[in-house]
């Protein structure tokens, strides 16, 4: 697994070829849900634009009419921010700015969002034992997979973020 | 106000807080606990967006972490609402309530 680490200004990492091909899906997956798949009642839609006034649903209606739809270009401008800086498929070096780090951070964040609602993540979730419990089952399950991508963006992020702030 | 008769001067300004209404005083933005959001995450997002020592928002993550939610800002409703919106872009979240 690739981390990130600083250079001068820049965050840098050297994605292998699975690694591009996962975070390209990744990213698509969420720029699709925004776009065409945009679907209130998808239970991902309710966690990545949450209601404001939770008590209130006619005032959280009244605020996400003015603020969705700039929430929503910020989200696909920033999956958008992932897919531009990836390497061919074949991998290669990932090289950010402050900006496009911080673009990177919030977008990785909306996908292990994405994933934890359809993974069914909670407070008690061991995402260890989780993984351990699916392999059992089936080693080459959907669910598999998809527990070791939350697993392996989790620790994407961590690292970015860690290389990011590393002089302050 | 009022009770002191001074009919020599007008009076020519009244204290801010009778002219702001209550509503636009008694607002909070509170983040909840989030089964996904990794805690240092959180912590840069509390420095970044409120401008927090590394301390203070380390302090508001675990209390978000411990008690399940924080209060993270107070003060007018349209200001609430502005960093309910920007907590939302960082996948924070956010909702607004009164004090």
């Amino acid at each position: 697994m690739s981390t990130f680490r600083r250079q001068g200004e820049h965050c840098v990492a050297t994605f292998a070829a699975d690694e591009v091909r996962v975070l390209r899906k990744v990213a698509s997956e969420v720029v699709g849900l925004l776009t065409d798949g945009f679907d209130h009642s998808d239970p991902v839609v309710g966690r990545l634009f949450p209601d404001t006034y939770p008590e209130d649903p006619e005032e959280s209606a009244e605020f996400r009419r003015y603020t969705e739809g700039d929430l929503k270009t910020g989200k696909i401008d920033q999956a958008g921010a992932v897919l531009a800086a990836l390497p061919p498929a074949t991998g290669g070096e990932v090289r950010l700015d402050g900006e496009a780090a911080e673009a990177w951070l919030r977008a990785l964040n909306d996908a292990r969002l994405a994933m934890g609602v359809r993974l069914d993540i909670s407070a008690d979730t061991d995402l260890g034992d989780e993984l351990d419990d699916a392999v059992l089952h089936d080693p080459t399950s959907t669910r598999v997979f998809q527990l070791s991508v939350y697993a392996y963006l989790g620790y994407l992020q961590e690292s970015l973020l860690r290389a990011l702030i590393v002089d302050h | 106000m009022g009770g002191m008769a001074a009919p020599q001067v007008a009076p020519v300004e009244t204290p801010d807080t009778d002219e702001v209404p209550v509503t636009d005083r008694a607002w909070v933005t509170i983040v909840w606990d989030d089964p996904v959001n990794l805690m240092s995450y959180v912590t840069w997002v509390f420095q970044k967006l409120f401008g927090y020592s590394h301390e203070k928002a380390e302090k508001l993550m675990l209390d978000v972490h411990h008690k399940g939610k924080a209060v993270v800002s107070s003060g007018a409703r349209e200001r609430m609402e502005h960093d309910a919106s920007r907590l939302h872009a960082y996948g924070l979240w956010a909702t607004v309530e009164r004090a």
